[in-house]
């Protein structure tokens, strides 16, 4: 409309009219001088939208009925139940809460803060004030959250398997009592696992005060009998220790996997990944040997891994300790005498006086943990980097002898009543006691636990436990300081906490879990009760509860550690002497805690289930572990079935080769084969402890192995652990490092910036990346599941996995180099790339995988039809496809309270992976935005970077160059991982540093020659 | 022409035919009274693995594409070899209609129309698989570029996108020229059906046609037409869907020379096929005056020509393989010749390379026999070359944590075979209700179509009789 149009004004003589009909003739609009004139609407309509009536009406009848097809969509049903009346504090559909709680494994407690979502607990978090997680977690407190809705746990009281309410067992536990009370409890035993909760111990005292002739076992399969025999054989008193991994420069593990398994393992993983960032800045760091039987994560992080078979620990041990002291007293005779590996420890740890550090593990004897204490005296450790502390454990005796003698009373009808608060023993305990059998001839038997299991159902009574995130209770960590297990949610079924079990057995039967844990802590908190009281429940310790270090050195110390070791034991556990050295043809089997479903406890835990096994990448079964050479002298391939026959009691077993196992020798994972441990537990793998005898716990000689030519498939999620010679784990040693800074680049070039055809897209705003530091991870695999955890990543069961199927969209790939017989372990983890120039996003035909302006490869799950295409182009293979409907297929009702309601649960046909939690980053941009500032470095933590003990993976933004990250990608080490295929990946590794000793001339390799471990198994 | 110079080939048409006994014979298959039993025993059994695909895609669309033996690396597995399988099937149709025409080849006339029919039943097989592999198949439509409120495009660089136009594109084309060339035919049954049904259908699909010199007149421009439209179109469709793969980055797949190579595999798989239906049909409806020993080994000149150029195609991926200095690239290629599938990758070269070797010896181009055993070795080698193309480059990639290892399953094997059945099922539909050979194109060939000094059917249209 041109400005001569809008002069001429329809009233001539240029007033405006007297009378308007409408605002547009007043102002003397140009349309409404058009419209008076006449002209069609259809024009001036043409004119406003560039089209005339007939294309309008063609398109709006394209668009209604393209828009009908918009039904074709299938949206799942959506309930809506709104509160009645508003929670406090609770937003629903808002902010999480957290709660500060503790989490007990073999009585240590591990502080966690747990996400709650409108009073679902969805998500575990490690606690930074507390000192065993320091905010790190493991995978064991991530899964909790699964364990705590699995639909299999028990749900009601029952007696003889008829359900009963909780007033009978309460009146029926006072029957029994009054019938112990004339034999003061003399027939009355208390049973339960590893348990260092003050209450408890309480409870327990205020029990024996009524029942002095009453007993109290504790049974674990895992216990610290031997660390405890050792102790006192060498202090003289019951202690635990407290290695100091920061101060340490060289350690020496005697079989201990105290990086993944065991008390304060979260927090030696931090010191030990924390001094091995030392050798990348040029301090002293760290050199780790490890002398194991079998494989462990602690083993694959080592500098030198000595595999050496069970029955010559010992000697092994006696010879270094020998050659330690000087005395040579115990090395005499020895075959490790003149070991060059000996020679050089020992010269290594000589040399770091007082800045070395010796664990023996809890699998090792008696004499070796002796030993290993006599060591760190002669090397004027103690005080230093190791501590003695008062145990932890009440009762740090023997458990195997309670138990025995238990069964042993058992036998002899000693026992009337035996109560079980949690553990498994019928499944558990050492198959030569035949606990089933003994159980039998109890005339009450009581059984508290979160499933009914093999022991329940040998059990009259029957109490379902109350999930730690249900109930009230206290807890030590592993240097004392206690904590309050705080419920973060009521219980979902008739639960019952150990206490209030308890109660039943004391004066006041109907208190609660909450009162008997004030009630104790009201008698040792000093101050207001209430505000400390308060204080405890949101820190989630209590200050000042650690136990302080023995100030003294052990006054031991001084002796010659060869003097030790001459002299006998204070009590000699005959049990665990190893037997005078077995011929090294013959065949040993070493039991050994299974590193995902521990003994057997979370057997029923879908999210360990399918965790890939940290070293042979196992999923959902165990197998015998045998060596490269051990696997050809017998003829064994992967998968075939053994019988494995010991002491008369004999299992069927699938083979796997782990290289890196001492030769003629079979590890078995303990925990499998349960019978009674719910959907998932039942059947899968086969049970060792039915093999597993009393005498030798931890391995044993004269294992016979026999083949079926029969096999079982196994699901592993990573067939290949051969790096094929590419540079896709760059390591070199602390020497090489410091020669050429950026070795990482020795055999490749850097990608230089312009080597691309594609536009470089400027970025104004944030650039997402993380860098992820291989020589801090430890493969631990906690990131794993916490990224299951938060992202609602489904579970798929043992054939889909077989079928490379698995979903976990953080995997952690497992390379092997050196030598097959004593191989370097390599870990990388892999989650999405985050490319910048995706080949992800170039292929997707409907763009449902789109890149965001701050660098984020989105997936848009609404707009995902299906090709698969991404996945094939995405040459890190981090993709994961819905081939069926995971998200529903292992979804009881309950489980769907375990989803965390900030991320989408994906259909079936949908292609998903790691988005570097952007739930996590939309939800600091927000806070941000409100604040008016940008987002501040370490305020995003996805869920791999904040469980991750080694602090390995750093996120942040790449457009602050003061950010963590962007330090990071300054390093020398830093490279991204196929760089010449020109991704620009927003993730990137910095290169692992070894720190071998230069003695044992040992380099760093990550070629692997072509073995039989290369025979693909037969993946559908 | 050439046959008249040298003298000693085979015709193409069997001396002694006239307009009528041409059109009597042909005619007669569609229009006689008795099917023969061979058609309902081979319509039958195709029709049960007809059933049996429906079943597989019901299966299927219940349950999801995890039925299937894919998984992570090799999300695409017999879905994609079946679809490009057929594509390459569907070329030799289009090749023989159009190429040859323009290229004024005779001996097409007798083979052109059942060619044409297989490509669009091919075609149809192929465009099937794009819609079942996806994950959430009913928003195929997503594909489509249709205007939304949310103004969401499909994305132009996904080479599926360009499989969507070059496949549809493909598929009209060859169905219209398909339909033009059958108008007259249609005519002549309308004229010859004895039974009204029959009668109104044919004259139906006729359109009115009564072959007056106007309507021949256009029928030949449009048929030509129609010819230059398709004949870039059998290049590029295989061109297309040999992007899929170039345009990937996966080591195997990221290959300049696929689209030549894919085109000569398509048209060696396409020959191969008709091979493989027009020996049977020849023999059962006794055509051997149609289909003469003379086209039999013209095709199998081709086949040895494209043959060859496959053979070509390996050899160069090979050596770019080694002469990449790429050790992903190196890998892949040694990997398909030693790995895990080594017996497939040799399977392939034996079953594509060597056996059709044999083609140099006049003796086996003349025994039908020998060539329907070769088409069905080449048709065998040509969908193995899609599974080593596809699984072997997939299950190995650059990472080799994440390297696995695939198989069909028993639902794979039901799609694929249930695809063969639907496909010939349709075979057995066209073979009894249209006629398989183009009546009024043999007409041409036949010595009264002959005008002074030229051959006979160096036009296509014979002149209309005054």
């Amino acid at each position: 409309m041109s400005q001569e149009n809008r002069s001429l004004p329809i009233h001539p003589g240029g007033e405006s009219p007297k009378y308007w009909r409408s605002l547009e003739e007043l102002a003397g609009t140009p349309e409404f001088e058009r419209f008076l004139r006449g002209e069609s609407s259809e024009e001036i309509l043409a004119e406003a939208t560039g089209l005339d009536r007939r294309d309008l009406f063609k398109f709006l009848g394209v668009s209604f009925a393209l828009a009908g097809l918009t039904a074709c969509t299938r949206q799942p049903a959506e309930k809506i139940v709104p509160y009645v009346r508003q929670p406090e504090e609770v937003i629903p559909g808002g902010k999480p809460l957290f709660f500060a709680t503790s989490m007990t494994l073999s009585g240590r407690a591990t502080g966690l803060l747990i996400e709650s979502h409108t009073g679902r607990p969805t998500k575990a978090e490690g606690n930074p004030l507390h000192p065993a997680s320091l905010g790190a977690s493991d995978f064991f407190a991530q899964a909790s959250l699964y364990g705590l809705y699995d639909p299999d746990r028990s749900q009601t009281l029952t007696y003889l398997d008829e359900i009963r309410p909780w007033p009978a067992f309460l009146g029926a536990m006072r029957l029994a009592l009054e019938a112990e009370r004339p034999s003061r409890g003399a027939g009355l035993r208390f049973l339960t696992e590893t348990v260092c909760s003050p209450t408890l111990v309480a409870q327990m005292e205020d029990i024996a005060r009524e029942f002095p002739a009453a007993k109290w076992i504790s049974w674990e399969p895992v216990n610290r009998d031997a660390a405890f025999a050792g102790a006192r054989s060498f202090f003289g008193v019951d202690a635990d220790v407290l290695p100091r991994v920061d101060r340490a420069e060289v350690i020496l593990s005697l079989g201990a996997d105290f990086l993944a398994c065991g008390p304060g393992h979260l927090k030696h993983a931090r010191d030990f990944a924390a001094r091995r960032r030392e050798l990348a800045a040029g301090g002293p760091g760290v050199r780790l040997y490890v002398v194991e039987s079998s494989a462990s994560v602690t083993g694959a992080n080592a500098d030198h891994r000595r595999p050496t078979r069970a029955s010559e620990m010992d000697a092994f041990v006696n010879a270094l300790a020998g050659a330690l002291g000087g005395s040579g007293v115990a090395g005499g005779g020895s075959a490790f005498a003149n070991d060059p590996f000996v020679t050089a420890l020992v010269r290594d740890l000589s040399a770091h006086r007082g800045k070395s550090l010796v664990l023996a593990g809890e699998t090792e004897s008696p004499a070796a943990h002796a030993l290993a204490h006599a060591m760190n005296a002669a090397l004027n450790n103690w005080g230093e980097t190791i501590f003695a502390i008062d145990p932890i454990e009440v009762k740090p005796g023997s458990q195997l002898t309670d138990l025995s003698q238990l069964v042993k009373d058992m036998n002899a009808g000693r026992v009337s009543t035996l109560v079980m608060l949690g553990g498994n023993p019928v499944y558990n305990a050492p198959a030569d006691l035949n606990f089933a059998a003994a159980l039998e001839k109890v005339k009450l038997r009581v059984h508290q636990s979160l499933y009914q299991d093999e022991t329940s159902v040998a059990c009259h009574w029957h109490v379902p436990a109350a999930h730690y995130l249900e109930s009230w209770s206290d807890a030590r960590a592993f240097d004392g300081t206690a904590s309050i297990v705080q419920p973060l949610i009521a219980p979902l079924y008739d639960g019952k906490s150990a206490h209030e079990v308890l109660a039943a057995f004391s004066p006041s039967p109907e208190r609660s879990g909450y009162e008997l844990v004030r009630a104790t802590w009201q008698k040792q908190m000093k101050g207001d009760f209430e505000s400390s009281w308060r204080k405890a429940l949101h820190d989630g310790v209590i200050g000042g509860t650690a136990f302080a270090p023995r100030a003294a050195k052990p006054a031991i110390a001084k002796a010659n550690p060869a003097e030790i070791t001459s002299e006998p034991l204070e009590e000699p556990p005959s049990r665990e002497r190893p037997a005078p050295s077995a011929p090294s043809s013959s065949l040993e089997i070493v039991f050994r805690l299974d590193p995902k479903i521990y003994d057997g406890r979370f057997a029923n835990n879908g999210w360990l289930q399918e965790l890939p096994h940290p070293i042979t990448k196992l999923t959902w079964d165990n197998a015998a572990l045998v060596s490269l050479a051990t696997a050809e002298r017998l003829g064994l391939r992967k998968e075939d079935l053994v019988d494995l026959t010991y002491r008369g009691a004999s299992v069927r077993a699938p083979v796997w080769i782990e290289p890196g196992l001492p030769d003629n020798s079979v590890t078995v994972y303990l925990g499998y084969g349960r019978t009674r441990a719910g959907h998932f537990g039942n059947g899968s793998g086969f049970d060792a402890y039915r093999i597993r005898p009393s005498t030798t716990p931890w391995w044993g000689s004269g294992v016979e192995l026999a083949k079926t030519g029969e096999r079982r498939e196994l699901a592993c999620t990573q067939l290949h652990q051969n790096m094929e010679g590419r540079e896709l784990v760059r390591a070199a040693t602390v020497e090489e490092f410091r020669r050429n800074p950026k070795f990482v680049y020795e055999h490749e070039k850097p990608l230089a910036p312009e080597m691309t055809l594609y536009p470089h897209y400027p970025s104004d705003t944030y650039a997402w990346g993380m860098a992820i530091d291989l020589n801090s991870c430890i493969g631990c695999n906690a990131c794993v599941v916490a990224c299951q955890a938060e992202n609602n990543i489904p579970i798929v069961g043992k054939d889909q996995v077989h079928r490379g199927r698995e979903m976990q969209w953080l995997r952690i790939d497992h390379y092997y180099g050196g030598d097959p017989a004593n191989p370097q372990h390599f870990y990388q983890p892999i989650p999405c790339m985050h490319c910048e120039k995706a080949p992800c996003e170039q292929v997707c035909p409907v763009a449902a995988t789109v890149h965001s302006a701050e660098g984020l490869n989105d997936m848009v799950y609404n707009r995902c039809v299906g090709t698969k295409y991404c996945s094939n182009n995405c040459p890190y293979k981090v993709r994961h496809f819905n081939f069926y409907h995971y998200s529903t297929q292992f979804r009881a009702p309950s489980m769907k309270m375990l989803a965390n309601p900030d991320v989408t649960v994906r259909w079936r046909g949908v292609m998903e992976k790691c988005t570097y939690c952007v739930q996590r980053i939309t939800s600091a941009k927000i806070d941000a935005d409100i604040g008016n500032r940008r987002v501040r470095d370490g305020e995003i933590t996805p869920a791999c970077a904040q469980a991750c003990p080694a602090q390995a993976i750093v996120f942040g933004d790449l457009a602050d160059g003061e950010s963590r990250v962007s330090k990071l990608r300054r390093d020398p080490r830093n490279y991204p991982l196929l760089e010449e295929l020109g991704t620009r990946p927003r993730t990137t590794y910095l290169g692992a540093l070894r720190n071998p000793n230069p003695a044992l001339k040992v380099a760093v390799s990550t070629e692997f020659p072509s073995t039989e471990l290369d025979r693909e198994t037969g993946q559908k | 022409m050439t046959e008249r110079r040298t003298g000693t080939r085979p015709s193409i048409l069997k001396p002694g035919h006239t307009f009528a006994s041409v059109t009597d014979k042909i005619s007669s298959i569609v229009l006689t009274k008795k099917t023969p039993a061979f058609w309902w025993i081979g319509f039958f059994v195709s029709f049960l693995f007809w059933m049996l695909f429906l079943g597989a895609v019901c299966y299927l669309f219940a349950r999801g594409v995890g039925i299937w033996g894919i998984n992570v690396p090799v999300a695409w597995g017999f879905d994609i070899i079946n679809f490009v399988w057929w594509i390459g099937i569907g070329h030799a149709g289009t090749l023989i209609s159009a190429i040859l025409l323009l290229l004024h080849q005779q001996w097409r006339t007798s083979i052109n129309r059942f060619a044409e029919a297989m490509t669009l039943f091919a075609v149809a097989q192929a465009g099937m698989f794009p819609i079942l592999h996806l994950g959430r198949p009913w928003l195929a439509y997503y594909l489509i570029p249709y205007p939304n409120t949310m103004a969401l495009w499909p994305q132009w660089r996904s080479p599926l996108i360009w499989d969507v136009f070059a496949v549809s594109t493909y598929a009209t084309v060859s169905l219209l020229f398909w339909y033009v060339g059958l108008i007259p035919d249609m005519a002549t049954l309308r004229d010859r059906a004895k039974r009204k049904g029959f009668q109104i259908l044919y004259g139906m699909i006729a359109l009115g046609w009564r072959g007056s010199a106007m309507h021949w007149h256009r029928y030949e421009t449009a048929y030509l037409l129609l010819a230059g439209l398709a004949t870039p179109l059998v290049i590029s469709v295989h061109t297309v869907v040999s992007f899929d793969f170039a345009v990937g980055i996966i080591p195997g797949w990221h290959a300049t020379i696929f689209p030549p190579y894919f085109v000569a595999g398509a048209i060696y798989a396409g020959f191969a096929m008709v091979l493989l239906l027009a020996i049977p049909l020849r023999k059962a409806y006794g055509l051997q005056d149609f289909i003469t020993s003379r086209h039999l080994q013209n095709m199998a000149k081709i086949m040895l020509a494209t043959g060859l150029i496959v053979g070509y195609g390996y050899v160069i991926e090979a050596f770019m393989g080694w002469y990449s200095a790429d050790k992903y690239e190196q890998y892949a290629i040694w990997n398909r010749m030693t790995g895990p599938y080594k017996h497939y990758y040799w399977s392939l070269i034996l079953c594509n390379i060597l056996s059709p070797q044999l083609l140099w010896f006049e003796k086996v181009r003349r025994s039908p026999l020998a060539l329907w055993l070769l088409a069905l070795v080449v048709s065998i080698g040509m969908w193995l070359e899609r599974f080593v193309i596809i699984v072997t480059s997939l299950h190995r990639d650059f990472l080799p944590s994440s390297w696995g290892m695939y198989s069909g399953t028993i639902w794979d094997w039901s799609l694929f075979l249930g695809t063969i059945g639907f496909f010939l099922a349709l075979v057995f539909l066209f073979i009894r209700f249209l006629p398989m050979i183009s009546i009024f194109e043999m007409r041409s060939l036949v010595p009264e179509a002959e005008v002074a000094g030229e051959p006979a059917a160096s036009r296509v249209v014979p002149e209309t009789p005054s």
